[in-house]
C-alpha cells in the first residue's frame, strides 16, 4: 500500500471534520426528537467552507469581523456544530439544544454564542445582509457579508427586493450563498415553484453568478474568497444533497415509519427513531 | 408635521454621524434638506418596504442609526413581520416614521389611510410608538427619543401648520399630557385630531361644563400612572383617535380603568366601521367617524346627562 502524500492527510482531515459535524448533528437532533436533520446535513460542507477560512471573525466581538447571517434558519443545528468543532462555542453547551430556555433553538437566536442573527422567517435574512453590506460600505470597511438562503426561500419577493438594490447599490462585498437542494416543505421545488433557472435568475438581476458544487469545499473556498474585480453583488448556487450523508433521507424513505409514502421531503420534518439514527450513524462512519 | 420632522432630522444628523436616512421612494417636497446636506447619508431604497426595513437592521447593528421614511400603512403594515423579526428581536436602534397618520391622505382613499399603525406596533414590546400631536411636539419627541437603544415607531401627521399651543410642544416618555385638570369627565385624544379634542372642552367650557383634557403621544412605555391618575377623579371618559377601534388609545385606557377597578365609564370614538368606497378631506372623514368637534361636544353632554341622572 502505498504511503499517504500530505494531501491525503489534509483530505483525511477533512473529511473527518466534516464528519464531526454530522455526526453532532444526528446526535443533537436525535437527543433532542426534532426533524430538519435533512436541511442541516446538506449544508455541511457550505458552513465548514465558511468557518474553515473564509469567513474572518477572530474575535468573535470584534465590529469590523465578516458578519454570516444563516437566512434557512432552520439548518441552525448545522451551525451550531461548526461553531462547536471551531472551537467558538462549548460542545456542553450545545447538551441544550431545544431544552427548556435554551438560547440553542431550532432557528438561531443572536443571543447564542457566534450568531450575529436571530432568524427563520425565510427572506429576511437577505435584507439585513444588504444593510450589514451597506454599513461597511458607508464605513469604508473591507468587511465582507456573507448569507445563506435556501433556493425555495427564492419564492420570497422580499429576496428579489433586496436582488435589485444590492446590485442597483453595487455591493460586491455581499456574498448569497443559495443551498440548491431542490427541495422544499410540500414537495420538490420544481413541482412548487420552479426554481430550476436559478443561475439565469439572478444573473439578470445584475448579480456575479458562480454554479459549485455544494459539497466540495475547497470548490466552496475558492468561489467564496475570489476577489474579482467586478462591483456586482456575488451569489453562489451550491447544488446539494438533502439529507447527505445518510441514504434513507436522501431517497426519502422512512425506514420505520412504512405508511408514509417514499417522497424526499419527509426528512424536512421527521425525528429519527432508534432504528433510524443507528443506521446513520454506521452510514456515516462508513462514509468517505 | 412633516417639515418639523425633516428639520429636526436635519439637526440630529449634524450632531450625529451615525444617522442616515431611507426613504421607500417617498417624500417628495419633503426629504429634499437632507438629501442636500446629507448626500451620502440619504438612500432611496425604492419601492420595497420590507427590504428597507431589513437593510436598516443591518445597518443599525453596523452601528448606524437609520431612519426610514414611507407613508404611515406602507412604513407599519406592509413590513410589520420585517419590523417585529427586525429591528424589535435584535433591540436595534431603527427610526422609523410613517407619515400621514389617521386619514391625512384624505382624497388618496382608503389605501393610503394611516388608521392602524399605531394599534398594531403598540403589540410590539420593545418597540416605543410615538404619536405627536403637532409640530412642536414632534420636535420634542424626535430629539428626547433619538438615543433610546432600542427601536422607535413615529406616526406623523402631514400637516405643517396645525398647531396645539395649549401642548406648548411637551413631551415625555411614558407620560401623558394633560392640558386641562377639570370636572369629573375626561377627554384623552391622540395625535392631530387632538385640535378637536381641545375645542371640544373649550365649547364645553362655554355650556358651564368642564372637562379635563389629556393628550397620548407614545406607547411602550405607555402613560398607565398619569392616565390612572386622571381617571381616578373622573366618573366618565371618551378617547379620541383616528385609528380603527381596536387595540388603539380606546383599548390602553379602557385596560387601565379595568386594572385600576376605576368607577369611570369609557366611550371610545375610533373607527369602526369597514372602508366603505369613499374619500374626504381628513376633517371632512373626522366627521364622517365622530371624531371631529360637534361628535365629542354631543358625546360629553351625553355623558354629562347621564351623569346628572
Amino acid at each position: 500500500m502505498a504511503p499517504k502524500t500530505r494531501t491525503n492527510y489534509a483530505v483525511d482531515r477533512e473529511s473527518s471534520r466534516l464528519k464531526a459535524i454530522r455526526r453532532l448533528i444526528l446526535a443533537q437532533s436525535k437527543a433532542a426528537n426534532v426533524g430538519h436533520i435533512g436541511s442541516c446535513l446538506c449544508v455541511v460542507e457550505i458552513l465548514a467552507a465558511l468557518y474553515g477560512g473564509v469567513l474572518r471573525v477572530n474575535p468573535m466581538d470584534d465590529a469590523d469581523r465578516d458578519r454570516f447571517i444563516l437566512s434557512k434558519g432552520h439548518a441552525a443545528l448545522a451551525l451550531y456544530a461548526v461553531l462547536v468543532l471551531e472551537g467558538r462555542m462549548a460542545e456542553k453547551d450545545l447538551n441544550n439544544f431545544c431544552g427548556e430556555g435554551s438560547i440553542f433553538s431550532i432557528h438561531p437566536e443572536k443571543a447564542a454564542p457566534g450568531v450575529d442573527f436571530s432568524t427563520g422567517s425565510l427572506g429576511h435574512g437577505p435584507s439585513i445582509a444588504a444593510g450589514a453590506a451597506l454599513a461597511a460600505r458607508l464605513q469604508k470597511s473591507e468587511r465582507q457579508v456573507y448569507c445563506l438562503a435556501s433556493d425555495a426561500e427564492c419564492n420570497e419577493g422580499s429576496v428579489w427586493e433586496m436582488a435589485m438594490f444590492a446590485a442597483h447599490h453595487k455591493l460586491g462585498n455581499l456574498h448569497l450563498i443559495v443551498d440548491a437542494n431542490g427541495q422544499q416543505a410540500f414537495g420538490l421545488t420544481r413541482d412548487v415553484l420552479d426554481t430550476s433557472n436559478l443561475a439565469e435568475r439572478w444573473a439578470s438581476f445584475g448579480w456575479r453568478v458562480s454554479n459549485v458544487d455544494g459539497h466540495s469545499v475547497p470548490a466552496l473556498v475558492e468561489a467564496l474568497s475570489a476577489r474579482p474585480a467586478s462591483p456586482a453583488p456575488h451569489v453562489v448556487i451550491a447544488k446539494t444533497v438533502f439529507g447527505k450523508g445518510v441514504s434513507y433521507m436522501e431517497q426519502g424513505r422512512p425506514v420505520s415509519q412504512a405508511h408514509l409514502p417514499v417522497q424526499p421531503i419527509n426528512w424536512h420534518y421527521l425525528p429519527m427513531s432508534d432504528q433510524e439514527y443507528e443506521i446513520a450513524l454506521t452510514e456515516l462512519e462508513a462514509g468517505d | 408635521m412633516r417639515r418639523a420632522f425633516i428639520q429636526s432630522l436635519c439637526r440630529l444628523a449634524a450632531r450625529d454621524p451615525r444617522i442616515v436616512l431611507l426613504t421607500g421612494d417617498l417624500g417628495f417636497l419633503a426629504l429634499e434638506p437632507f438629501r442636500q446636506q446629507f448626500p451620502d447619508r440619504f438612500l432611496n431604497a425604492g419601492v420595497a418596504e420590507q427590504n428597507m426595513i431589513g437593510l436598516a437592521t443591518g445597518l443599525a447593528e453596523g452601528g448606524f442609526i437609520p431612519y426610514t421614511y414611507s407613508i404611515a400603512t406602507f412604513a407599519s403594515l406592509r413590513p410589520l413581520e420585517f419590523i417585529r423579526n427586525g429591528p424589535v428581536l435584535h433591540n436595534l436602534p431603527v427610526r422609523m416614521a410613517g407619515m400621514g397618520a389617521g386619514f391625512e391622505y384624505g382624497h388618496a382613499g382608503a389605501s393610503h389611510y394611516g388608521t392602524e399603525d399605531i394599534a398594531v406596533l403598540r403589540t410590539l414590546p420593545g418597540l416605543t410608538v410615538v404619536i405627536p400631536a403637532d409640530p412642536a411636539q414632534t420636535v420634542t419627541a424626535m430629539d428626547r427619543t433619538s438615543q433610546l437603544p432600542g427601536p422607535v415607531y413615529y406616526s406623523l401627521g402631514k400637516d405643517d401648520h396645525a398647531a396645539l399651543p395649549e401642548l406648548g410642544g411637551r413631551f415625555e416618555l411614558g407620560r401623558a399630557q394633560v392640558i386641562r385638570r377639570c370636572g369629573e369627565i375626561a377627554i384623552i385624544s391622540m395625535g392631530a385630531v387632538s385640535g378637536e379634542a381641545i375645542a371640544a372642552a373649550d365649547e364645553l367650557a362655554g355650556r358651564g361644563i368642564e372637562a379635563a383634557v389629556a393628550v397620548v403621544s407614545n406607547f411602550n412605555p405607555d402613560p398607565s400612572d398619569d392616565l390612572a391618575e386622571l381617571l381616578a377623579g373622573c366618573s366618565h371618559a371618551v378617547t379620541v383617535e383616528a385609528q380603527t377601534v381596536s387595540g388603539g388609545l380606546g383599548a390602553c385606557v379602557a385596560t387601565i380603568i379595568a386594572t385600576e377597578g376605576l368607577a369611570c365609564r369609557l366611550r371610545a370614538l375610533a373607527v369602526r366601521t369597514p372602508p366603505d368606497g369613499t374619500s374626504g378631506s381628513p376633517r371632512e372623514r373626522w366627521r364622517k367617524h365622530g371624531l371631529d368637534c360637534t361628535s365629542i361636544v354631543s358625546t360629553v353632554l351625553e355623558m354629562a346627562g347621564a351623569a346628572c341622572r
